[in-house]
């Protein structure tokens, strides 16, 4: 065993690229979630983006046009879970779960001809003077362009749901759709917009993964992280910015463990590799110990059905 | 314009939904500075009426005329906007959002947060009804959220204000100070469309009423010269009976609860501090208060929801605090729910089902884990008969009955299976006069039969009208109970804890 071999600046840099997917899919269940609906379809939209995006940028030989397409990708299966809960008035629960069977199946019957093939290459964007900083400069300015953007998402969905008008409306629909509705507040259109914002974030984070992090296609090579950015929403109470925080303590474990099996840790890999989950599921049941905190920082109406009538 | 045009103009408006016609040639009119009382039963048409003047339901035939020139409002905002507001009979508000955001989301153009916040407080204090911009509205009492619905439509200068029962979750404290807000918009020119139930509220405030039953109108009166009872005949149609009741002598201590205190498992709900009390047979105990001041956690204890220490609530000399509703219910101690749809009963299930979810024990109604279903359907007959249940059978949906309808089969269904303590939370919210009538009579007459009748209820006159004794519940603290004949409302009303320091407002104002 060699843990001189980790190294805390590498360590500290990869763990920002571990957390991006997760973090680009968490802040847009939370926009969903925050307008009243459970979307658990995350993983679904995951890995359709992925594979979306993938196959375009093979396609085209740009990396940045399937990533635009891995958007477009994630908000068509949002599309259908939209239509489906919100005009046809399904549970959310199901639709959400047989959008991720669907997701997985259909992702990978799309990727049959991409199994092995290399994807173009993403530069890294190393911003001038900033990256030449000592430690920092490394660890922070030499990432892709996905990591900073998926930074700046998170920032615009906290500025957008504290201080815009749209964004008190869409907190207002989750959290009463039956007063907003009263109010003259489109609670239809609201949540379709919601979900799709949910939709095109999930697909982008899916295509992080197959362009970037792996970089590759492989069946169902989401392995979860869908439902790792649905407990990250729960975990953050509802907030953007701990939505970034948990997405990193969560990257963090992952590559973590990554290294310690590359050091030889006698401990068996199997043990390593579920670790991340174990610890999602352990501060899961910490946080919902405090069961009256839990439930006021919910949306009141979410995951509840919503059906104008008068 | 002059005194005499008319504000508001209603002529032959109708409605009709899949199977009723909400509303069949309505017309009247409502003059500026005018307070004009809708009257009806329940499923009159008066809350379809008020949607559609504030542009929530579109009518099918009619028209209507605001300021003499046609008045077509597709939504709220363009109602809002030709100075129509509303406050909803349930409000319309947001718990997890702050005061000036709820406040913002009522209005087409809210200046800035910070501008806002100020304006409130300016309109608030102006009106005597202060309000902090800051804080949540899940956090204020009922009477401060209804103060909210308020002052979001004051912001807007409304030519005309709709406000829907807006009295029954007010202190008489509270009615007053409303009152006094509402005849000063008045004097300056605000005209105000007001549905209650209340009819001596009515009697006092307005000018003019409108009687709809059916869907159409029926009268009109003015109401300074009419009694309360003529005005109920009107509405119904019909004579109404008064519930009476034989005198009778209370006995035995049935049920004892010392020293009960819950703390709620929800961050909304109330904590219960200390509560002692004592049910005896043959008399019905009135516990009054505002909702929201624990009366769901206090029936939810009795009931056996709650699991509490043992000790807390002696039956008949038995403890029974830890038992839950089943063991209770065996050995007599029944208790009816406030919420009809979801809580006394289960919306999509048949009347059957769920006369079998609470009888079963005391009917007999299950065997070694299998249901007699000719039993409960027998059972559920029963109920139908005994209450006057209008239904077509047993086998409908628990949520296909009217509200009043569903709480007659609810409470009859406690009382059939001849409880010795019956426990009941607003046993006649939201039922019309003929209903609530007959729901008090037979709480009367299960009394009368010895039983002992605990009647949790906001509706002060349904307390006086069939209590013996009364207790007022407030911030989860229960006061002594006093005899309540001779009682006045005065008296009732400092027991309720008076209005929470608002007078003091009106009298800077």
């Amino acid at each position: 065993m060699d843990l001189s071999a980790i190294d805390p600046l590498v360590l500290a840099a990869s763990l920002m690229i571990a957390a991006t997917p997760i973090m680009l899919a968490g802040i847009g269940e939370l926009i969903s979630e925050k307008a009243g609906v459970l979307n658990l379809g995350v993983e679904g939209m995951m890995i359709t983006g992925a594979i979306t995006g993938f196959a375009i940028a093979v396609q085209t030989g740009n990396p940045y046009l399937g990533m635009i397409a891995a958007m477009a990708g994630g908000a068509a299966l949002a599309l259908i879970f939209a239509v489906l809960t919100q005009l046809l008035l399904a549970n959310h629960v199901a639709s959400g779960l047989a959008l991720t069977l669907f997701g997985l199946g259909f992702s990978s019957l799309l990727g049959q001809p991409y199994v092995g093939v290399r994807p173009p290459r993403t530069f890294k964007l190393e911003i001038p003077v900033l990256s030449d900083i000592p430690v920092l400069g490394r660890v922070l300015f030499q990432h892709d362009l996905i990591v900073y953007i998926s930074v700046i998402v998170v920032a615009l969905v906290w500025y957008f749901l504290k201080y815009t008008r749209a964004g008190l409306i869409l907190r207002a629909v989750g959290e009463n759709h039956d007063a907003a509705h009263a109010l003259g507040y489109g609670v239809v259109k609201v949540r379709f917009l919601a979900i799709l914002f949910g939709g095109a974030t999930a697909g982008l984070g899916g295509a992080y993964l197959s362009l970037v992090r792996v970089p590759q296609w492989t069946e169902g090579m989401t392995a979860g992280a869908g439902w790792i950015a649905l407990a990250l929403v729960v975990f953050a109470s509802w907030r953007p910015w701990r939505v970034l925080l948990g997405a990193y303590l969560f990257g963090g474990i992952v590559v973590l463990q990554l290294n310690l099996q590359a050091a030889g840790v006698r401990v068996p890999v199997e043990y390593l590799a579920m670790s991340p989950y174990l610890i999602t599921i352990l501060v899961l049941v910490i946080i919902s110990s405090d069961r009256a905190r839990a439930s006021l920082a919910a949306p009141g109406s979410l995951n509840r059905i919503f059906h104008a009538s008068h | 314009m002059t005194e005499h045009t008319p504000l508001l103009e209603i002529d032959g408006v109708t409605k009709a939904f899949p199977g009723v016609v909400a509303n069949d040639g309505v017309s009247f009119s409502i003059r500026a500075g005018e307070v004009h009382a809708l009257l009806g039963e329940n499923g009159a048409g008066k809350s379809t009426l008020v949607k559609m003047i504030y542009g929530l339901v579109r009518p099918d035939a009619g028209r209507m005329r605001l300021h003499d020139a046609a008045y077509e409002p597709r939504d709220p905002s363009e109602a809002r906007a030709q100075g129509v507001g509303m406050v909803f009979q349930h409000f319309s508000l947001f718990d997890a959002l702050d005061v000036a955001e709820n406040i913002a989301l009522g209005m087409d153009d809210p200046p800035p947060q910070r501008r806002l916040a100020r304006r409130i407080e300016e309109v608030s204090h102006d009106y005597g009804l202060p309000l902090d911009p800051a804080r949540l509205v899940g956090d204020l009492s009922a009477g401060e959220q209804q103060r909210v619905e308020i002052i979001r439509c004051l912001l807007q200068n409304p030519k005309l204000l709709i406000m829907d029962e807006p009295t029954s979750v007010l202190t008489p404290q509270e009615v007053e100070i409303l009152f006094t807000t509402l005849r000063k918009l008045a004097a300056e020119g605000t005209a105000i469309l007001y549905i209650s139930h209340k009819l001596e509220e009515i009697r006092a405030l307005c000018d003019h009423a409108t009687i709809l039953r059916g869907g159409k109108v029926v009268d009109t009166c003015l109401p300074g010269e009419k009694s309360a009872r003529e005005m109920a005949e009107m509405m119904v149609g019909a004579r109404l009976n008064t519930p009476a009741r034989a005198e009778t002598q209370p006995g035995d201590v049935l049920l004892e609860v010392s020293e009960l205190s819950v703390t709620p498992a929800t961050p909304f709900g109330t904590k219960l501090h200390d509560i002692s009390l004592q049910l005896r047979a043959g008399e019905v105990l009135g516990v009054g208060g505002v909702s929201g001041n624990g009366q769901d956690e206090l029936l939810a204890a009795l009931s056996g929801e709650t699991r509490l220490p043992k000790s807390e609530i002696v039956f008949k000399g038995r403890p029974i605090g830890a038992s839950g509703p089943n063991a209770r219910r065996a050995m007599g101690v029944l208790s009816a729910p406030e919420e009809r749809l979801g809580h006394a009963a289960a919306p999509d299930m048949t009347l059957t089902e769920n006369a079998l979810l609470s009888g079963a024990v005391r009917e007999g109604l299950a065997r070694r884990g299998f249901i007699a279903w000719r039993k409960a359907r027998a059972f559920a007959e029963r109920i139908i008969a005994a209450h006057d249940v209008r239904t077509p059978g047993p086998e409908v949906a628990a949520r296909a009955l009217s509200g009043g309808n569903l709480q007659k089969f609810v409470m009859g269904r406690e009382i059939q299976q001849r409880p010795e303590v019956l426990i009941v939370n607003q046993p006649t919210w939201g039922v019309d006069a003929q209903a609530a009538a007959a729901i008090r009579q037979a709480l009367l007459d299960l009394s009368a039969a010895g039983a002992g009748v605990l009647v949790i209820s906001q509706d002060l006159d349904e307390l006086m009208e069939i209590t013996d004794r009364f207790a007022a519940l407030n911030a989860g603290q229960l006061s002594a109970p006093r005899p309540t004949r001779g009682l006045t409302m005065e008296q009732v009303g400092l027991m309720l804890g008076g209005a929470h320091d608002m007078e003091v407002a009106h009298e800077t104002a």
